[in-house]
């Protein structure tokens, strides 16, 4: 089984009762600000988004980055410091950091795509840990201590962001905006040229598409949607640092996509809901986080390969199969 | 003759991935014997040689080699009951030389041919033994290829369409060195669409279509049925 | 006092030798990955941490045991190879024929496991470890003092490296190793026992993960995330040097140490980063590595 598995584009016949339960799910994350901490809420958002932006490269172009969190990261800076030192309005900050991020997209996808599988995980594992060190090194990002005291500001100088369900529903807004721009790429033409890619990469170069641009396309559009989400992540908790560069990072929104189901739509949102509870619930706890990580990504791959969405969704198919 | 088939094949199936492409192939070979599978392209000559040495994994059915099962062995220990293959696209490894690739196969019976031996029947081997292995021409990867398995002690040789491509000269070398695996005992199974070299080595054929025996018929018939033989091969 | 392009010499001897021991490991590690990738088609993003464990194995055998340098030399990578063998039996062997990337990600998590629970118990501080008193003090080269440890692992590294290359060329074990890198079916069809072959060559990648590991204890410390950022540059050296060849990986991990710590005294803010740029342009250049093969 390759990875990325087939539930891209959902089946007509689900279509109306998906578009029930998306609006059912929009209701709850309207909803959730008085049931549930609002912060917490806007962290597994942001991370929800980076894992459909990581999800849109691995699940339908069938590319493993390991250098992820060096868009959101690096956006993450870029947002920081454009809010805190230039003063920008808060959307324009985190703008900049979605270009930043496209730009780092543009040259690291650039390098990465010229070789294929295993070898562009271990080049963009590489070059974000380039990005890593020169993070650690130039002034503006303040080294050890990262970017503090970032001022959430006023949305277009209006609603202050200070309030945290103004926050929290600018930050659904965002994860909204980003979710649905990924649904649109996936169900483009464009994104069923990256399925062919995917499928068969020379039969899609025999059919005579410049396969390395499209590759190339993803890969900056999963790279800007990343830098989305760590703009919005550095306004939300006023701090760009540096774990948000380092390979842990990637390898975490990795394993909130596997977890969830790797080429699902909403598998990581699943994921990433799941993984950040879990290190919000060990936060008190003496048990090391990575230890727990390292274990569910071995369960994960062992086990089921699918993720908990994918694996749901075998279980539907096959049952609708045996039914008819 | 002895009663007993030494390589015994009863109602075998065999899929790649979800396709089904033998469908209950029966075949008996005895001590000594040369059977040569004929049939089209696609008609499952090869997958059979495949399913036999457990290449091809799934399968259904009953493969006997002196009455001990083969179906249920991991892939290494068939060869060590005493088969061995030389595959249709021969196998030489391109990172060992002449020499390494002869020595690869682990012996696994007493009495198969001493180094000297071979290089003495296949005098090129010798001359290029530490040349690349894929450096070597088309005929002499196939004289290599199945120098490698006489070395091993092998009593059952499953030969792949040895002289697929080769030039006639070739591939009457190649004839001669299988009348003299006869001479010394060898049990041959063939897949051959040279008919001309085949009969000059083959005991016995079996047709083969669509995953299926159709026939079988004594060496000596071949010219006698060399028209029906053209019906079902389409030469 | 002399100097080369105005950088006094003995400076530049330092950082070359500094650079050689680096590379001397980069050297020893992708030589490991190369030898695992080319057989098992599986990228042991673990080799990092098997790496630490060998220094830990060290580090624990001289504390709890007794046990001193020359014997943990010998025992720490026959303890790591052991482990790793269980690890291919229980986990990695139920990846074969499934997207290699899975692979890398299982072994990443073993990664994380191991690191993780070595940080839990010894803390993320290094732990000393003395060389062995025959190889303290220094050599007076005329030109350089070289610490006699220094010069031990370079030459050391150089040994392993070349034994390892020696196995793998010259005798039959690497025959059947080369031959199934090419095609795996073949060679079990003849009956090598080829599970077996996978088993032991993961163990022994990892094996020499952990001798690295116990040659670097005395230079480095031990330290439970020793391996983490090393093996991410091991992976860059393996893309520059291409995965097909073995003497490839060995002399680009030189190669490239040295270049570093070159770096470091010609431009030292670049030093961290100078094999991630070389990376990037042997990629632009020549993708499939100095040494590679395209696939």
């Amino acid at each position: 089984m390759a990875v990325g598995t087939q539930y891209l584009t959902e089946q007509p016949r689900l279509r109306t009762s998906s578009m029930v339960l998306g609006a059912i799910a929009v209701a709850a994350l309207v909803a959730a600000p008085f049931f549930f901490y609002p912060v917490m809420l806007m962290s597994v958002l942001c991370f929800a988004l980076f894992a459909c932006a990581f999800n849109l490269l691995i699940g339908y172009v069938g590319l493993l980055s390991f250098g992820h969190a060096a868009f959101f990261g690096g956006a993450a800076y870029v947002t920081a410091h454009a809010a805190k030192v230039w003063g920008l309005e808060p959307l324009a900050a985190i703008l900049l950091g979605v270009a930043g991020a496209a730009v780092m997209g543009a040259v690291i996808g650039f390098v990465a795509i010229r070789r294929q599988g295993i070898y562009f995980s271990m080049i963009t594992l590489a070059l974000s840990q380039m990005f890593a060190f020169i993070c650690l090194q130039v002034p503006f990002t303040h080294g050890e201590d990262g970017i503090q005291g970032v001022p959430r500001g006023h949305l277009l100088g209006v609603v202050d962001l200070n309030q945290p369900l103004a926050m929290y529903y600018v930050t659904l807004a965002i994860f909204l905006f980003g979710f649905f721009a990924i649904w649109r790429i996936v169900n483009s033409p464009f994104g069923n040229i990256l399925k062919a890619i995917r499928e068969n990469e020379r039969r899609a170069v025999s059919l005579g598409y410049r396969v390395d641009r499209y590759k190339l396309g993803a890969f900056v559009m999963s790279a800007a949607l990343a830098g989305l989400a760590g703009g919005t992540k550095a306004i939300v908790f006023q701090f760009a640092t540096l774990t948000d560069v380092q390979w842990q990072m990637s390898g975490e929104v990795i394993l909130m996509t596997l977890l969830g189901g790797i080429g699902t739509l909403i598998g990581p949102i699943v994921g990433a809901g799941l993984v950040i509870a879990l290190q919000n619930y060990l936060a008190a706890s003496d048990f090391p986080v990575t230890v727990l990580i390292g274990i569910i990504f071995v369960i994960c791959v062992l086990l089921f390969r699918r993720g908990i969405v994918g694996e749901v969704l075998e279980l539907m198919r096959r049952r609708s199969k045996g039914a008819s | 003759m002895s009663s007993a088939p030494l390589l015994e094949v009863r109602g075998l199936n065999a899929w790649y991935g979800e396709s089904h492409v033998l469908h209950g192939v029966d075949l008996d070979i005895r001590e000594g014997e040369t059977v040569t599978l004929l049939g089209r392209n696609g008609a499952g000559k090869t997958t059979t040689l495949r399913a036999i040495m457990g290449i091809l994994r799934r399968r259904e059915g009953v493969i006997r080699l002196r009455g001990k099962d083969l179906l249920g062995l991991p892939l290494h220990k068939v060869a060590q009951t005493g088969l061995g293959y030389v595959p249709e696209e021969r196998g030489i490894f391109a990172s060992l030389n002449v020499s390494e690739n002869l020595m690869l196969p682990p012996t696994v019976a007493e009495g198969g041919m001493s180094v000297e031996e071979i290089y003495s029947l296949f005098p090129n081997l010798h001359e290029r033994r530490s040349s690349q292995g894929t450096k070597l021409s088309g005929g002499e990867q196939q004289m290599l290829a199945i120098a490698r398995v006489l070395r091993t002690g092998a009593r059952i040789i499953l030969l792949d369409e040895p002289t697929e491509g080769l030039a006639p000269v070739i591939v009457q070398r190649i004839g001669d060195v299988l009348v003299a695996l006869k001479k010394r005992g060898m049990t041959i199974l063939l897949v051959e669409q040279n008919f001309r070299f085949a009969k000059k080595v083959a005991d016995r054929f079996y047709l083969m279509e669509d995953g299926r025996m159709v026939n079988s018929f004594p060496g000596h018939e071949l010219d006698a049925r060399m028209d029906e033989l053209h019906e079902v091969l389409g030469v | 006092m002399s100097t080369i392009f105005g950088i006094p010499a003995p400076a530049l001897y330092g950082q070359i030798l500094i650079g050689l021991i680096n590379g001397s490991f980069y050297a020893m590690l992708s030589l490991g990955l190369a030898v695992i990738f080319g057989l098992l088609r599986v990228i042991n993003f673990a080799h990092g941490a098997q790496y630490m464990l060998g220094a830990f194995a060290a580090y624990l055998l001289l504390n709890w045991l007794g046990i001193g340098y020359w014997p943990a030399l010998i025992l720490a990578p026959l303890i790591v190879g052991a482990v790793a063998v269980v690890i291919e039996k229980t986990m990695l062997s139920r990846l074969y024929g499934v997207d290699p990337l899975y692979g890398l990600l299982l072994t990443f998590g073993l990664a994380l496991i191991l690191e993780g629970a070595f940080r839990y118990w010894f803390g993320a501080a290094g732990q000393p470890y003395a060389p062995p008193q025959q190889l303290t003090g220094a050599l007076n080269l005329g030109f350089m003092f070289l610490p006699i440890y220094r010069g031990w692992v370079v030459i050391a590294s150089l040994v392993v490296c070349l034994g390892t290359w020696l196995l793998i060329e010259k005798t039959r074990l690497g025959a059947y190793l080369r031959a199934a890198t090419e095609n795996a079916t073949l060679v079990q069809a003849f009956g090598v026992n080829v599970p077996l072959l996978l088993t032991l060559t993961y163990g022994l990648g990892a094996a020499l993960a952990a001798l690295a590991g116990v040659l670097a204890a005395p230079i480095y410390q031990v330290s439970p995330l020793m391996g983490s950022n090393l093996i991410i540059i091991v992976f860059a050296v393996v893309v520059v040097g291409g995965m097909g060849s073995i003497l490839g990986a060995i002399v680009t991990g030189y190669v490239l140490g040295v270049l570093e710590g070159l770096t470091k005294v010609f431009y030292p803010e670049a030093s961290s980063i100078v094999i991630f740029v070389i990376m990037a342009i042997v990629l632009l250049v020549r993708p499939a590595g100095l040494f590679g093969r395209e696939e």
